[in-house]
This record gives structure tokens, sequence and C-alpha cells, in this order.
């Protein structure tokens, strides 16, 4: 089983938790596997054409998706897959309306 | 850098626990001197950035900022006392910094980055230290950055999280190498996801704040080409590789962009404000004082809070009732279809989206409370707490 990371900005849509366990040969498929129970994560890291969206980045371990065989890259069982989205904070000079 | 200024008796002895580390030394510390380094943004980040960079004894920082100082910022921005709140930002960090440092030139920006002024502003640092806290200003800071040929020290923070790396230096990759395209506004996080643990800005301004020194001295390796991730809640830190994209739109040798663009327009504010002015002008509205006229006649309306129950704990408006908007379409046979329903959050914005949610399932009677539980404060109910 490989170990999905989920980030702060995502976890509202899977329940909290900061990790999931999935068994998927590959990135492409664990990503299916873990969207597939959570619709609204999905719409957040896929458009609408399936692609995974330009402020997201997948690694496995440290590595980028995008750089070894995005989402055909094969996973093992030890190896962590990290879901990192932009982030822009750090100054908080006006609040998002709402 | 070719004459490095020389330290007089008094700076010598200031700063003498950096001239005893053989890695800086008597040169290193004149290199510090000698450099100018570019801040954008006085706030979280900002307040550690300047507070470390004027003590080490940078020559010369420019500060940009437009922001005065609220009490909401005191719970992380350190450099702001509570008798700053009201003052310009950077007039309350460069007070505090010239205190630190009397040897410190400070150069005052007071105004909004923009494609406008960037170049021209940049244009006289070796280094910029982004503290900023929006896409759009990120954009703009890597963009000039890269056109400029000078190292960016990037630092973001949400909540419990942080990232930092060095972008555009040498021929390491860039903001857009990582991320090409930023968000659209709809899908950011809203205020109800908002917040951060006062603590974190520290740690990742001094990493950003570490990088700058480096980068001054070249000493040591810096995070160029490298992703730190900063988990305060778990108290873990991570590396990931980044690599220069070989098709990046701005640093590449394929690169379609040579010179800087509409940031706005880049991350889709502009048609994010059409489509919320739309929205707004479609669906009914009513002010705290209507409503709060409303519950004196008791008339039969029901009040929906949209917020999250930890925001319910610190304010509440009497007699409403609490589900968040997270769980509105699966709760919503809660409601009566045909009750007045009125809908508020913090602000407005998210009780907005509720009433459109709810018109799209067939409520007909669902109204807006413009400007939320802070209008209700501030016009109704002073001993509700504002936050």
């Amino acid at each position: 089983m490989a170990k999905i990371l989920i980030p702060t900005p995502l976890r509202q849509y899977v329940g909290g938790v900061d990790s999931i366990d999935v068994d998927a040969p590959n990135v492409g498929e664990a990503l299916d596997k873990l969207t597939a129970d959570h619709a609204d994560l999905k719409k957040n890291l896929f458009n609408d054409e399936g692609k995974l969206r330009s402020f997201v980045n997948v690694y496995v371990n440290d590595e980028d998706i995008r750089y070894l065989e995005r989402d055909k890259t094969a996973l093992k069982g030890d190896d962590v897959v990290s879901i990192v989205p932009s982030i822009a904070g750090g100054h908080s000079r006006r609040e998002v309306s709402g | 850098m070719s004459a490095l200024p020389d330290l007089s008796n008094e700076e010598i002895l200031r700063y003498s626990r950096h001239l005893i580390l053989p890695d800086v030394g008597m040169e290193g510390q004149r290199k510090l001197k000698g450099a100018k380094v570019a801040m954008v943004g006085t706030g979280g980040l900002g307040a550690p950035l300047g507070l470390y960079l004027a003590a080490a004894g940078i020559g010369k920082i420019g500060i940009v900022d437009f922001d005065v100082v609220d009490v909401t910022n005191l719970q992380r921005q350190v450099i702001h006392g509570t008798k700053d709140v009201g003052r310009p930002k950077i007039d309350s960090a460069a007070e505090t910094m010239q205190d630190i440092n009397p040897y410190l030139e400070i150069e005052k920006y007071e105004t909004a980055l923009s494609s406008d002024n960037a170049l021209e502003i940049f244009g006289d640092y070796d280094v910029i230290v982004d503290g900023t806290d929006n896409f759009p200003t990120r954009y703009l800071v890597n963009d000039a950055c890269v056109l400029l040929g000078k190292p960016n020290a990037y630092g973001s923070i949400f909540r419990f999280e942080g990232q930092a790396t060095v972008f555009g230096h040498e021929d390491g990759p860039c903001y857009r190498c990582l991320y090409p395209e930023p968000p659209p506004p709809g899908l950011v996080p809203s205020c109800a996801e908002g917040g951060v643990l006062g603590i974190l800005p520290a740690v990742i301004g001094s990493i950003q704040a570490t990088e700058v020194v480096k980068l001054i001295l070249g000493k040591g390796t810096t995070l160029s080409g490298r992703l730190l991730l900063y988990d305060a809640m778990n108290m873990k830190f991570r590396e990931l590789k980044l690599r220069k994209n070989p098709e990046c739109p701005l640093c590449s040798d394929n690169r379609t962009i040579h010179e800087l663009i509409d940031y706005q327009q880049f991350c889709g504010i502009p048609q994010q404000q059409a489509e919320e002015a739309a929205q707004a002008g479609r669906l009914p509205e009513l002010t705290v004082t209507e409503l709060k006229a409303k519950l004196d006649a008791e008339e039969d309306i029901f009040v929906l809070d949209v917020r999250e129950p930890h925001e319910y704990e610190i304010a509440k408006i009497p007699g409403t009732t609490l589900i968040p908007l997270g769980q509105l379409p699966k709760r919503v046979d809660e409601l009566e279809a045909t009750a007045d329903i009125i809908v508020h959050c913090k602000m407005g914005g998210r009780s907005a989206r509720a009433q459109q949610i709810l018109k799209d399932m067939g409520f007909s009677r669902v109204t807006n409370l413009a400007g939320g539980i802070l209008a209700w404060s501030d016009q109704v109910d002073p001993s509700v707490p504002k936050y």
C-alpha cells in the first residue's frame, strides 16, 4: 500500500485526515481510487478534461511525477505520494471574501 | 561587488559573533553591508525577515507595503506593536528595524507592487525576498526577478504548513517551473479555511532570511532546486526536488513571456469580481438592521448560519441554526422549502454561495444577510465580538 499525504487545504474533502493508504499499481490509479470516494477532492485536483490542475503537483517520494512517468509512474509498497498545491499566504493584508 | 564597504569599530563590535564565524568573517560581514535587499510585504513573513535582516547587518533594505497595522496582525506580525495599530506598516516596520540597527539604510515604497513599478524598484537590489499573501503578487515578484536575473527567497504559509525555496538563482527553477498557473479564485480556500498559527511565519520567514544571507555571502547550499515543506502540527520538515521546467514560459529557452503582464487578469481576479457582482445583483439581500427589525417583530423567519462550528463558538447571532456551508447540500432536509430563510456567515461571501445552492435546490425564499455577523456587531449589537 502506498501512502498518499493530503495537504492542509484539501483535508476538508477527505474528512480531515492527513494521509490515506491506497493499493494501486501507479499514481494515476491511486489518485482515481482516492477521488472516487471524495468527489469534491476530484474537482480540486483535476480539471474538466480529467488532467491534473496546473497549481497542484504530485510527487512520489521526493520526485515530481512530471519528471517521472506522470500518472503512469509505478508505485511500490512503501512509496509516499505527496499532493502539493500552491499556497499564497504570508502577509494577510486582506481576507478572502466570505 | 568590487569595493566592499569598511566596518567602523562600533560595527565590528556589533557584528562580533558573525566576525568570529570563519564562514562569515570580515569579508562576509562587509558583503552583507554592501548588499541591498528588497522585501515585499511587512506582514507575517516580513516581520521576522525585517527583524533578522536588519540585525544581520544588511546595508540597505527596501520595503514595499501599503497596508496599515491592524490589531488582528499582532498575533504573528511581531515587527509591529500595539502602539502601531492604525499606522502604515512600512513606518512601523522601518522604525523597529532602525532601532535594532541604526547603521541600516531603509528605503520605503508605500505602494502596491505592480507591473508598472516592480522592475524599477527591484532594479536597485541584489536579492528579492517575497513575503506577500496573494497569487498575483507572487507571480509578479517571480517574473520580475527572472527578467532582471535576481534571486528570490520565497516563502509561503497556510494554517500550520509552510513552503520555502529560492527561485531564479543562477540556472535554478522559478515559481512558474513549479506552478505554471495559479488556482482559479473559486478554488482558493476561503476565510472559512483560513487562519494561521502565529509562530508559523517566524519559522518560514527565518528560513527565507537565512537564504538571503547565504546568497549574499555566497556560502553553503541554498534551497534553489529544492522545495522545503514544513508541517508545524506534526513538526516535520520534508524536501522535494524542484526542477527547471524545460517548457517554462518564463525561464526556459522556449519562453513566451518577455515582459511583465497583467497579473490580476492572469489570476482571474477581474473575472471573479464580475461574477460576484452579477450574482449579488441577482439574489435578494437584507441589511442587519432589517434583520433586527424582523426579529424584534417576531416575524416567522429561519436564520441559517453557514459558518464553521469553531466560528459559531466565537460569536453568534441569537436564535440562529448552524449548518456549515460544506455540509449544506447533504443537510437540506433539515430546512423547510417554503420557509423564509435568511442566510448569514462572517462577511456575506459564503452565505451568498449557500443562497445559490439553496436556490438551485428549489428553495424560493432565501435572502442573504449583507455584511454578515461583522456588520451585525458593528451596527446592531457591539457585544458580539468581531474576529
